[in-house]
């Protein structure tokens, strides 16, 4: 019997951008405020698995065409290279600076090279978790 | 003195690692750049030993940050010996893997494990900080846990579900060890709880701690509680087994060294005997268990144990020569192990049997395999003017220095049965003739004895020019023996 999940479909198509936002905005809020892309990260697997649960893997895999694992590995990769790149500059491993600059629309804004890095962690725990998710979901 | 050059021997492999995930399709690309990296490692490592001996302890803040505060990562001889000691086995059983691992566990990121492995391995050996060793060895031990499943057959599973178990137990101790630690001292950064302590005075709720310590590095290195290695090293293929025998039980043994030279030196009597009895016990069980079995993957297996006792007795002697036998040994030990489970593995892949009962006169066909093992196994047993020979001279001379005379005693005796137990292998498998065909070998097995010479000529260069390698070693000593250069080279008051 095929079950009736018209609600949770429903639902689940506005639900995942709201937590979709929510989780850029926590992103954002790393750094000086609670949130980063560790949680942020944790936050867009969320919504992901929510589609899952609502629809199947395969919808997934359709409106997400990435390998995770490609992601994970990016994530990796960039927040490597912004650890590098201190190795570069010859400062200590791992240093991080920022500046304020001028931007269009947003006025007087702070940029952090530490936010590149969090670009990586994001990537990355999106990565594992739709990885293991997707494995175990898709082992029957 | 800042440097970024501390960083690199673990930089290498992880970026590696992450590029190779990339190129998971392309198996022969992953073998060029993992090849590549393996070697380049070397030659960073090397570097890094050079600079140590020229300038002193390296330390690197990470993110500028200073200690205490920060995380801190240092390289004194000890260290920086133990990194190049890594990247050499490391790179020899990456290269054995390339002909013997197989197609199956290609596919399934053998390389980029294998790779985030060594990422775990040197990060332990580098870092100064008790709860990044803990990060490190959890890097480690999940890249085991991948490598010892890899290729799924039934004992694999039923063997790294023990595995995995005793690993995640020990490591919850550990957290919970460092919660402790950091609650009564409230740091820490090794230099800085070195520090800490001597000041508290090392009471009996820090000694309790330090055992706790002892108790879990002790379940990652075999000492004593070795319960669970003999099953779990024996499933992966001779390759895995390899860089898991040469490499990681050491980890656990530096681990002990570090902690108990460095931070809870203040009470030997209790902790010291501790581990000299515990050394005294793992070393007779472990050569028990090498004569007793038939099987030559363990008759190996149980002389890792055996030697992690040898080992931990040198650091309860704690002078001058027994440190120094223990470093001299402990990077002896890594080479040669990792040499025998490759040599072993060589030899099962040509008699299709483990069981050294049924095999025989692969003299006849193998020369250069039975030579090569014969001194393998002299290595071993510390003949001169091989490798081992000088770190078990200074482990007995500092043994009885100390007035362990029992213990060196029972290390003396273990050395004769661990000859006894190699010969018996040599004996039965390369004597006499052949009891049953000789599997042909598969093409390209030929290319398998590259690495594992290389191992054997090192083998006789550390035997042969110890005259040249201990400035080395006797500076490792000194440092372990002083813990003040290392809080100095770290706080810099």
């Amino acid at each position: 019997m095929k079950t009736n999940d018209v609600i949770l479909q429903t639902v689940a198509k506005i639900v995942v951008f709201i937590i979709l936002t929510f989780s850029v905005f926590l992103f954002f809020a790393g750094h000086n405020n609670p949130g980063g892309g560790f949680i942020g990260g944790l936050v867009t697997a969320a919504a992901l698995v929510l589609l899952a649960l609502a629809f199947d893997l395969e919808t997934i895999r359709k409106v997400v065409p990435v390998d995770f694992r490609k992601v994970m590995a990016v994530g990796l990769l960039i927040a490597l290279l912004t650890g590098i790149g201190s190795l570069v500059l010859e400062v200590p491993f791992l240093s991080h600076t920022f500046g304020h600059w001028d931007l269009p629309l947003l006025g007087d804004t702070e940029l952090a090279t530490a936010t590149l890095f969090d670009l990586g962690v994001y990537l990355a725990v999106v990565g594992v978790t739709m990885t293991i998710i997707l494995s175990i979901g898709e082992d029957h | 003195m800042m440097n970024n050059l501390l960083i690199m021997p673990l930089l290498v492999p992880l970026v590696t690692a992450v590029v190779l995930i990339f190129f998971n399709r392309q198996i022969r690309l992953q073998k060029w750049i993992s090849g590549l990296s393996a070697l380049a490692n070397v030659g960073v490592a090397g570097y890094l030993v050079h600079v140590v001996r020229q300038e002193g302890i390296q330390t690197l803040n990470m993110g500028g940050w200073a200690a205490p505060y920060g995380i801190v990562f240092v390289a004194d001889m000890f260290a920086a010996l133990l990194v190049l000691t890594t990247t050499i086995v490391s790179a020899a059983c990456l290269y054995y893997a390339f002909g013997s691992i197989g197609k199956e566990r290609e596919k399934f990121y053998f390389y980029p494990f294998f790779q985030f492995l060594i990422v775990g391995v040197i990060g332990s050996f580098l870092t100064g900080d008790i709860f990044n060793l803990f990060v490190c060895f959890e890097v480690m031990l999940i890249s085991s846990y991948a490598l010892i499943v890899l290729g799924g057959t039934k004992k694999q599973l039923r063997e790294s579900l023990k595995y995995i178990l005793i690993n995640i137990i020990s490591s919850a101790l550990f957290v919970a060890s460092v919660a402790y630690l950091y609650a009564v001292v409230g740091t820490l950064n090794m230099a800085h709880l070195s520090v800490r302590v001597a000041e508290a005075g090392q009471g009996g709720v820090l000694t309790t701690i330090s055992v706790l310590f002892l108790i879990v590095f002790g379940l990652k290195a075999g000492l004593f509680l070795y319960f669970w290695l003999p099953g779990s090293y024996k499933v992966p293929p001779a390759a895995i087994t390899a860089v898991f025998g040469g490499l990681l039980t050491k980890v656990g043994l530096y681990a002990i060294i570090r902690t108990f030279t460095l931070i809870f030196y203040h009470d030997p009597y209790i902790t010291h005997t501790l581990i000299g009895w515990l050394a005294a016990a793992t070393m007779l069980l472990g050569v028990i268990g090498a004569i007793a079995y038939w099987d030559i993957h363990r008759i190996l297996i149980y002389n890792i144990v055996a030697a992690v006792g040898f080992i931990a007795f040198g650091l309860a002697a704690a002078n001058q020569a027994a440190l120094e036998g223990a470093i001299y040994y402990l990077v002896h030990d890594m080479i040669v192990k990792a040499l025998l489970f490759l040599l072993g593995g060589t030899i099962i892949a040509y008699t299709g049997t483990a069981t050294i009962k049924e095999m025989g006169g692969l003299m006849r066909t193998r020369p250069v395999l039975g030579w090569m093992f014969f001194i393998a196994a002299m290595a071993l047993v510390g003949v001169p003017p091989l490798s081992g020979f000088i770190g078990k001279l200074l482990i007995v001379e500092g043994g009885l220095q100390a007035g362990f005379y029992w213990i060196t005693g029972i290390g003396l005796l273990t050395s004769l049965l661990i000859l006894y137990s190699m010969m018996r292998i040599f004996m039965n498998v390369f004597w006499g003739v052949p009891k049953r065909p000789l599997s042909e070998p598969k093409k390209g097995t030929g290319w398998l004895l590259l690495p594992a010479s290389c191992l054997v000529i090192l083998t006789i260069v550390l035997g042969l020019g110890a005259e040249w390698i201990y400035p080395y070693v006797n500076q490792a000593g000194e440092t372990l023996l002083n813990p003040d250069q290392y809080i100095q080279a770290v706080l810099k008051e």
